[in-house]
């Protein structure tokens, strides 16, 4: 029973000892996380100046990111409208039209078909066209047959352009377009877009290393006396880099709010006019911000890059100042 | 291994010019004061850089408390003057931070909890009598009150060995007199103290050792005491 008493107390006190160094351990990096924002609010302009230029450095590419996902959000929404027009000859009657229609209804890969004669096509065009006067006075009509066939919205690229084939092999038919031609090239402009963001972003993300860098090296160089005493009483360099390091992580983390700050202001600035657009495409298309996850992201990257960007300067400046 | 510092044979050569220590070897006794002297330029900062490890020698010997300086490494030598005392005629305080975060310094790089610093610094500035002045910042004392800053915060780590070069230099004679008087009441705790000064006429008849250095060379090896 006494035994057991002494070894709980021993494991009790040896336990406290732990509790207490990792208490130390604790306080001195709060200490040094407060320290580091005392710092810069101390010379707040030229912090100031900092912060914002590492913000609209990383506001560049996660706007061209939340760009991306918009135009490919507006992509996917238009994909499933996929349609490739029929024009069949003109001296194609109604009957066969409807009977060349069926036929091509019956296909595999068609979804649904529908014909359109030259009568519809006119009215449905003077009801949406400001041309109908135009129109009127036109001594026939000028509209061909066509039938609207609609694929399987599953197919993939390749099977939708040898189906095109298909159809334009009928005899009756003049000819037949995917209406999507301009999507692909889209999509290949996207592509390319998606890759130049990866290049700018990296390119940028290099400038906010190299920022923060130059920020903390003029701030060790204005303080290379107290790193010489401090090195003097016997302080290692890791514990003068410390508060430098947090330094780097907070200008990383303000300039990432900046940046969210910039985007909000874009997003509302681009908010109406982008409405306006929009609706006259019948409102499917919703204007998205980074959003939560986004946003948190864009933070740990900025202050990835603040602590990055001051790790590999203070490391190599601290070598160079030793007391004498 | 009674010795705390024990030199032999040291020289220092920096680049192009004159040896600053040529082959200097000496020795002070554990709990020993002693005064290190010479003209300016003798090299008594050499070898007081020598012992804090602010310099390496070019050749010879360096032993501290029992420890060849030459084994310790660059990664070792914070932990190393941890242990040591400085203290420089320019008192080099941190003059954007109070009196006690001064002092406090070398116990929260070694990382000591709260409690322990806030007593361990009250006892240092009580000690040099400048504790009703914890809250101020260095710039706010005299020149006196700023050297007895740098002393608590050197005796604050509790070293065995106390390294002063010229810690009276920009003070006038009485005040440089309570310093020396300090340094003493310091060695009767049982601190080993080398002070460097060329302050001859203040240490005279303080009844310690001097170590007289010339042109890099010991003069005047003052009989030591256990000789």
């Amino acid at each position: 029973m006494k035994q057991r008493l002494s070894t709980r107390l021993a494991n009790h006190r040896h336990s406290s000892r732990l509790q207490t160094a990792l208490e130390g351990w604790a306080a001195a990096h709060l200490r040094c996380l407060v320290e580091a924002l005392g710092r810069m609010h101390r010379r707040w302009l030229a912090s100031l100046l900092t912060v914002l230029v590492i913000g609209i450095t990383l506001a560049l590419p996660a706007g061209l990111y939340v760009m991306m996902k918009n135009l490919e959000g507006l992509t996917y929404s238009w994909k499933s409208s996929v349609q490739i027009s029929v024009y069949l000859q003109r001296a194609v009657d109604d009957y066969s039209g409807r009977d060349l229609a069926q036929q091509i209804g019956a296909h595999e890969h068609v979804e649904a078909v529908e014909y359109i004669s030259p009568q519809e096509g006119l009215a449905a065009f003077k009801q949406t066209s400001d041309f109908g006067d135009a129109l009127a006075a036109l001594p026939g009509n000028p509209l061909p047959p066509v039938i609207a066939v609609t694929p399987d919205p599953n197919l993939p690229r390749a099977t939708i352009s040898s189906l095109l084939e298909e159809l334009r092999a009928y005899s009756s038919v003049e000819q037949a377009e995917l209406d999507q031609a301009w999507l692909q090239r889209l999509h290949a402009i996207l592509a390319l877009l998606h890759r130049a963001a990866w290049v700018i972003g990296l390119l940028l993300a290099g400038a906010v290393i190299f920022i923060v860098g130059n920020t903390i090296r003029l701030d060790i160089e204005n303080r290379r006396e107290e790193i010489e005493v401090m090195k003097r009483i016997g302080a290692s360099d890791a514990f003068i880099r410390r508060p430098f390091l947090y330094s780097g992580a907070w200008y990383g983390f303000s300039g990432a709010l900046t940046a969210l700050i910039l985007l909000g202001i874009c997003f509302l600035a681009l908010a109406g006019p982008l409405g306006d657009l929009t609706h006259s495409y019948g409102d499917a298309f919703q204007l998205r911000g980074l959003g939560w996850a986004g946003s948190f992201k864009l933070i740990v990257i900025g202050v990835a890059l603040g602590w990055g960007g001051c790790a590999i300067t203070v490391s190599r400046r601290l070598q160079h100042i030793e007391p004498g | 291994m009674n010795d705390i510092v024990a030199f032999h044979d040291v020289v220092k050569r920096y680049a192009g010019s004159q040896p600053a220590l040529d082959g200097v070897s000496l020795r002070l006794a554990r709990g020993e004061m002693a005064f290190l002297t010479g003209h300016s330029g003798a090299g008594k900062s050499t070898l007081i850089k020598l012992i804090g490890l602010l310099e390496r020698p070019t050749r010879g010997r360096v032993i501290i408390n029992g420890i060849d300086l030459a084994r310790i490494r660059r990664r070792q030598v914070p932990r190393y003057r941890q242990r040591l005392g400085l203290i420089f005629q320019n008192d080099q305080l941190l003059f954007d931070r109070t009196v006690f975060d001064n002092v406090a310094l070398p116990l929260v790089i070694r990382g000591l909890a709260h409690r322990d610093i806030s007593r361990r610094v009250r006892a240092a500035l009580d000690t040099v009598g400048l504790l009703s002045h914890e809250r101020k910042l260095p710039i706010t004392l005299s020149g006196g009150e700023q050297q007895r800053v740098g002393i608590a915060r050197a005796v604050v780590n509790r070293p065995h060995l106390i390294l002063a070069d010229e810690p009276t230099g920009n003070l006038d004679p009485d005040l440089a007199a309570d310093i020396m008087r300090l340094f003493m009441r310091l060695n009767e705790t049982g601190t080993s103290i080398l002070i460097a000064t060329h302050a001859l006429a203040l240490i005279r008849n303080l009844g310690h050792r001097q170590i007289t250095l010339d042109h890099g060379h010991v003069t005047a090896p003052s009989p030591a005491p256990y000789a």
